[in-house]
Order: structure tokens, then C-alpha cells, then sequence
């Protein structure tokens, strides 16, 4: 019903754009240079006014309406049973909701049916209105807008203003949602920290990770929230990665871009992309399945005891999914360098390697930070493959054959575990915080150096 | 000048896929001679130009036919690495293309990969030279690690001029050399040119017949791919032979 009323909303405006482009034009009395606007502005205004009038009486009766209705049944509900407690009461109203609307209840009883038909009967009451009174608003605002027109009337400045608002809106609601995330994220952060009587050093330098093992009246075990091994895990499968990705994605973007055949680089380039389209679950799969194993054995070959979960076997998987990103990207930027600039340094006598090391690859190195660092914000943030590869526990280790565990995964188990949410949420933002800080230190410095490199040599 | 050949072309023609831009052409380019090239735009000069120098190896729809020969070898003969010879055909691009590197770092490119010098003093002082002779040492002295691409455009020219000429090339191909110059800087331009002369030759491609007046003593004219007329500089630009030629150069069409 709500969401036809919208649909109508849309074609009343698309009405009303066409009814004042065509009053428009015969205001202009034939030559359309006495407009100040042009006709489709004038169009466009009433049609954004028709448009947000409408949508903004909607949104504001159907929220407003239901909290309207549910404060009146709960205020009757307890008027009716003033012993109940609060949770039964909620229990009574959402079994009148599901009678009215023809569902199955807990109970049945005299009240719950004599609420319902009341409750059907006003909710009929408030989605009639809620229609009448949007679409009423709507007409009325096309009406109002359209005696507006005339040769003078300026439609295009203030559709415009109209259309900046809805950019400004559009850009804050992302940053205000991003703003609520962090906010929230400082907010449990600080609840956690309290919660261990304020020895950030504890969480921040401690080596034991064990978080949950010690609660005693909502205090944690000081002793047992030490991070370093989840970040040393971390920083061990990213670097392991790392030493994957980058050079074999760069090599092959070097390959694809200045070596291949046209031929080749059109099946390749596709190729390499579809590797970035493989969900990493089926890489976490493919690590802990084949990867794993094979490390395993091969180290057993050679006399070294490798763990059946570790560091490296997930850190080389996870390279091999980043090289895509590496590749790809760094593809893209050798390609924008200028064909000028080869032919400078070939006109010099320089050969295609030289000309790739000292000027193709200095020319793109912005681009091709960018996308390194892209990829280490992907190793940081990758879970599945390490819950899959790496193994759980939290041990603190320099040995790449041994489990480790990454920041990541232990948000994992203590969001999935079957600890209380309320508990078990203070060490799992503070490390989402924690990550969220590194994530944006890194991107920070990307984006300096780029601007740094970018100013020196555009 | 002298009589000696350096380049010798036969019979040339240079096909960018269907297009025939370059139409039987033979030209010879002398020892310590400077050949300008002129005609109107679009006409043929630069691909010729480039050609001399295989620079067009890195065009993928580019044909090239026909006989050139340097020193009497043939430039396009499976046995010549294309890398050798642009060391000794050197050129400077219509379009100035500096690296994104330093004023410094720019100049010395051809020596070092080149390793023409031995010491880093040695490298500094090509390095002068070059930008000497390129007429602006005295704007970028004080800033050599500047990079390249913050000069303005006619700075940007004498640098790549500057960079062409430190490789020490035994031919120079210049394309438009002072397109974007001042005629300050472009009257210095051509007492290098001129200067070049003693030891090099010099292939000049430009748009003011004034210039190719000044600083040739061979002149080409191409029109629409066509080498139409060539000869010494006098001759062509008081008798020419041809009606295209006394028409372009009088200014008729172009
Ligand atoms: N890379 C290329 N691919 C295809 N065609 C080209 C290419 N470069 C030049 N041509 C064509 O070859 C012809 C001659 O071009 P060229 O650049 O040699 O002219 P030009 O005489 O140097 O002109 P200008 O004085 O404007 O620089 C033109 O028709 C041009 O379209
Ligand atoms: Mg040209």
C-alpha cells in the first residue's frame, strides 16, 4: 500500500514535469529565449518539489503513525492489566498485531481479540491518512509550484539549489554513518578499557590473549587481554602475503602491459580479474585443503615439524588472491604513462628494460604504492582464509610453519562464541578500533605519498 | 659542408596501416650539414624523420620499404639492434617529453645508460655543457633537482635539446626544435645548430621558413607525403623548381 502510494508519488511527479514544461512554453508565447529557464526547468522544480513534498510527508506518517499507534495499545494494554510486567505487555501487543493482521498469536483470549479489532481498525485509519495526506501534500506542492511559473520565474538556479541539497544530503549520510561507526567503536572501546581498570599498556604490549576465560563481575582478567599476538599474526600473514603478491603481480603487469601481444593481454587481463572475483571462502577452502597438506609434507620431507594450520600456508594464499588487485591496478597506471616518454628514453638509445626500470616504472610508482598498499589493506582485513588456514590459537611465534592467529579471526570467535554479546563486544571493538586506527594511519600515508610523489613530478 | 654522405634513403615509403603517409622518397643527408625539412602539416616530416631512426619500430600498424642506408649500412638489416643505432641517431621529440625525474637526472640519462663517463664529476660537467649549449643553464642552474616536468614548456624544449645532445650522437634529428621559444632562445637554438655542425648532422624539421632559411644549407620539401623538392637552401628558397614549393614558401598554401 505505502510503497504504491510512493510509486504514485513518482508518477504524479512525472505528471506534474510534464504539465509545466508545457505551461512554460506557452508562457514563452512562442519564442523560448523569453524564458529565463528553460522549459524542462521549470519542469524539473515542480518535479522535485512534488518529489520531496510527497516522499517527506510519507517517510514522517508511517514512522510517526506506528509509534503513534503502539504508545496508545500499550497505554490501553496496561490500563487492562496493571499488574503485568513490561515484557508481557510487549508479548499482548504483538499478539494483537499478528490477530489483527490475520497471523498466528501465543494466546488468544477476550482482550487480545477485543484489542485487535480496535487495533485493525485504527491501523486502517493511519494508512488511509498516511495516503491521503502524502499524496494530498504532493499535489499541492505541484499546484503551488506550477502558478509559480512564469517568463521571469528563475527554475533552473533554484532546481539546481534543490539538486545541490540532495548531493549534500546523499554525501552526508555517508559521512555520518562512517562518523557513528567509529563513534560507537570509541564508546566500547572505552567501556573495555574500563573494564580492565584502565592498563591500556596490558592490552596494547600484554602476550597472553585470552580475554574471556577470566570475567568476574564484568571485570576482565587484566593478564589475559594482551593483543601483541594477534597483531604479530597479523603482521606475519600480511607480510607473508605481501611477498607473494607484489612481485608477482607487478612482474605480470610489466608482462601484460609492456611485453604481451595485444592478443594475449586481451584473454589474460580478464583471466587475472577473475581470480579478484573468487570468494575468498573458496581460498580459506583451497588453503586448508591443499595448501596445508602440501607445506606439511613438503617440510616433513626436509625434516622441519610444521603444524597442520600455519602461518605461511594462509599467508601464500592469501597472496595469490591479492595478486589480482596488484596486477591489475599496476596495469592500468603503466598503461597511462605516455607513449611520449618511452620514445624520449628509445630515441636516447636506452633499451625496453632500461626504459621500464628508470622511466616506465618511476613515472607509475604512485599508482603502483596505491596499489600495494591496497592490497595490504585487503591482507589485514581477510578472515576467511585464516580462520580456515591459520589456525585459532593465539600463539606468539616468528616461526611462519606454526598456527597463528589474526586480529581478524579472534573478532570472529568472539562475536560467533557462545560468550554473552554484552561481554564478549568490549574486546572485539577494541580490536575492530584498534585495526580500524592501523587502517587509517596506512591510508593516510598512501595517500601523502602519492600527493607528495604526484607534486614532484606531474 | 662537405659532399660526404651520412643517410642515404631510396625509394622509401611508410604505410600507417592503409594509410601510404611516406611516397617514394630518397633523400641523402650529408656529413656536417644541416637538412631542414618543411612542408605543411601532416605532410610527412616527422614520420620520415623518425624512420631515420627507427623510432616508427614502435608504431605496431607502421610498414616502412625501401633502401636507407647509414655509413653505408643498412639501418633496417635484421643484424642492427635498433638500441645502437638511436644511440648514434639521436633525436628531440615535436613534443617535448621530459622524464619524471630531475633537471639533473634528465641530461645525464643517455650518458649513464650509455656509460659515457667515468666519474661523477665528469658526469656534472656534461651535464653543464649540455645545458649550456641549450641556452638554459643560467635558468635552472640553481634548481637541477627540480624535476623536469616543473619547467614551463619552452624550458622544457632546450632540456629535452639538452638531453639529446649529452648522448653525443653522430646525427641529430630535431623536430621542431623551437616550436614553443621565445626569439631569444630561439636565436641561441640556432647557433647550436649551427655549432653542431662542425661535428654532427643535423636533421631539422620546421614550420618558419625564416629558420630553415638561417640555419640549413639542404632543404626538403614534402607535400602530402611526396618529397617534392630538394636541394640546397638557396637554390630552393630563390628558384625553386617545383609550383607547390614557390607556392608554399611564398606562402601561397601551407
Ligand atoms: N602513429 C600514427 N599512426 C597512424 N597514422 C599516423 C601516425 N603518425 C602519423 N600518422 C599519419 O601520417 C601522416 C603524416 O604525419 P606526420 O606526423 O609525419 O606529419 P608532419 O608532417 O610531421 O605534420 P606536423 O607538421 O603537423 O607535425 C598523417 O596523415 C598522419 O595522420
Ligand atoms: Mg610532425
Amino acid at each position: 500500500m505505502l510503497a504504491l502510494t510512493a510509486l504514485l508519488i513518482v508518477g504524479l511527479a512525472i505528471g506534474f514535469f510534464i504539465l509545466s514544461r508545457a505551461k512554460a512554453i506557452s508562457v514563452s508565447q512562442g519564442a523560448l529565449a523569453n524564458l529565463h529557464s528553460r522549459p524542462s526547468y521549470h519542469g524539473t522544480y515542480v518535479m522535485l518539489w512534488v518529489v520531496i513534498v510527497g516522499l517527506a510527508l510519507l517517510l514522517v506518517l508511517m514512522l510517526g503513525g506506528n509509534a503513534y499507534l503502539d504508545a496508545k495499545f500499550l497505554g490501553d494494554i496496561r490500563a487492562a492489566l496493571p499488574d503485568a510486567r513490561d515484557i508481557e505487555i510487549d508479548l499482548v501487543l504483538s499478539d494483537v498485531k499478528a490477530i489483527a493482521a490475520g497471523l498466528v498469536s501465543s494466546r488468544i483470549d477476550p482482550l487480545r481479540e477485543a484489542t485487535a479489532i480496535d487495533f485493525a481498525t485504527a491501523d486502517a485509519v493511519r494508512i488511509w491518512a498516511t495516503v491521503a495526506i502524502s499524496l494530498g501534500g504532493a499535489l499541492l506542492a505541484g499546484v503551488l509550484g506550477m502558478r509559480q511559473i512564469s517568463a521571469e520565474w528563475r527554475a533552473r538556479n533554484r532546481s539546481e539549489r534543490i539538486i545541490v541539497g540532495i548531493l549534500w544530503l546523499s554525501a552526508a549520510v555517508a559521512v555520518l554513518t562512517t562518523l557513528g561507526i567509529v563513534l560507537s567503536l570509541i564508546f566500547e572501546t572505552f567501556n573495555f578499557f574500563a573494564s580492565i581498570g584502565w592498563r591500556v599498556d596490558k592490552f596494547l604490549f600484554g602476550t597472553r590473549w585470552s580475554p574471556l576465560s577470566g570475567v568476574q563481575d564484568g571485570m576482565m582478567d587484566m593478564d589475559k587481554v594482551g593483543a601483541v599476538p594477534l597483531f604479530a599474526g597479523t603482521l606475519m600473514i600480511t607480510g607473508i602475503a605481501m611477498l607473494v603478491a607484489v612481485p608477482i603481480g607487478l612482474f605480470a603487469a610489466i608482462y601484460l602491459s609492456e611485453f604481451a601481444s595485444p592478443k594475449v593481454r586481451l584473454w589474460a587481463k580478464p583471466m587475472l580479474e577473475i581470480l579478484a572475483g573468487i570468494p575468498t571462502v573458496v581460498y580459506g577452502f583451497f588453503a586448508a585443503i591443499t595448501v596445508a597438506p602440501f607445506i606439511r609434507n613438503a617440510g616433513e620431507a626436509i625434516g622441519l615439524s610444521v603444524a597442520s594450520e600455519s602461518a605461511l600456508a594462509a599467508g601464500i594464499v592469501m597472496g595469490v588472491m591479492i595478486i589480482p588487485f596488484i596486477s591489475s591496478l599496476s596495469d592500468d597506471v603503466i598503461n597511462a604513462v605516455p607513449q611520449s616518454l618511452r620514445d624520449g628514453s628509445y630515441g636516447l638509445g636506452a633499451t625496453k628494460a632500461e626504459t621500464i626500470r628508470q622511466v616506465v616504472l618511476p613515472a607509475a610508482l604512485p599508482g603502483i604504492v596505491s596499489a600495494i598498499l591496497l592490497g595490504v589493506s585487503r591482507a589485514i582485513g581477510e578472515t576467511m582464509i585464516v580462520v580456515m588456514a591459520a589456525g585459532q590459537g593465539a600463539n606468539l611465534t616468528a616461526n611462519p610453519l606454526e598456527a597463528v592467529t589474526t586480529v581478524t579471526v579472534q573478532i570472529v570467535m568472539l562475536i560467533t562464541g557462545d560468550t554473552e554479546a554484552s561481554t564478549a563486544a568490549g574486546p572485539a571493538f577494541t580490536l575492530a578500533f584498534t585495526l580500524f586506527c592501523i587502517t587509517l594511519a596506512l591510508n593516510i600515508f598512501a595517500l601523502r605519498f602519492v600527493r607528495k610523489y604526484r607534486e614532484k613530478y606531474d | 659542408m662537405t659532399n660526404e654522405v651520412k643517410i642515404s634513403t631510396k625509394n622509401v615509403d611508410v604505410f600507417y596501416g592503409d594509410n601510404h603517409a611516406i611516397k617514394d622518397v630518397s633523400v641523402d643527408i650529408l656529413k656536417n650539414t644541416v637538412t631542414a625539412f618543411i612542408g605543411p602539416s601532416g605532410c610527412g616530416k616527422s614520420t620520415f624523420l623518425r624512420c631515420l631512426n627507427r623510432m616508427n619500430d614502435t608504431i605496431d600498424s607502421c610498414k616502412i620499404t625501401g633502401e636507407l642506408l647509414m655509413d653505408g649500412e643498412d639501418i633496417y638489416a635484421k643484424s642492427v639492434d635498433p638500441v645502437q643505432l638511436r644511440a648514434k641517431v639521436g633525436m628531440v621529440f615535436q613534443k617535448p617529453n621530459p622524464f619524471p625525474k630531475s633537471i639533473f637526472d634528465n641530461v645525464a640519462y643517455g650518458p649513464r645508460i650509455h656509460g659515457l663517463v667515468g666519474n661523477k664529476t665528469d658526469l656534472e660537467e656534461v651535464v653543464e655543457t649540455s645545458l649550456r649549449r641549450a641556452a638554459i643553464w643560467n635558468e635552472v642552474k640553481d634548481r637541477l633537482d627540480a624535476p623536469g616536468t616543473s619547467l614551463s614548456g619552452g624550458q622544457q624544449q632546450r632540456l629535452c635539446i639538452a638531453r639529446a645532445i649529452a648522448t653525443a650522437p653522430e646525427v641529430l634529428l630535431m623536430d621542431e626544435p623551437a616550436s614553443s621559444l621565445d626569439p631569444i632562445a630561439t636565436a641561441q637554438i640556432e647557433e647550436l645548430i649551427d655549432e653542431l655542425r662542425n661535428n654532427y648532422s643535423v636533421v631539422i624539421v620546421t614550420h618558419s621558413m625564416q629558420q630553415a632559411a638561417r640555419v640549413s644549407q639542404k632543404t626538403a620539401f614534402f607535400h602530402m607525403g611526396d618529397m617534392v623538392e630538394y636541394g640546397d637552401t638557396t637554390a630552393i628558397f630563390t628558384n625553386p623548381v617545383d609550383q607547390r614549393t614557390q607556392d608554399y614558401i611564398t606562402g601561397r598554401f601551407g
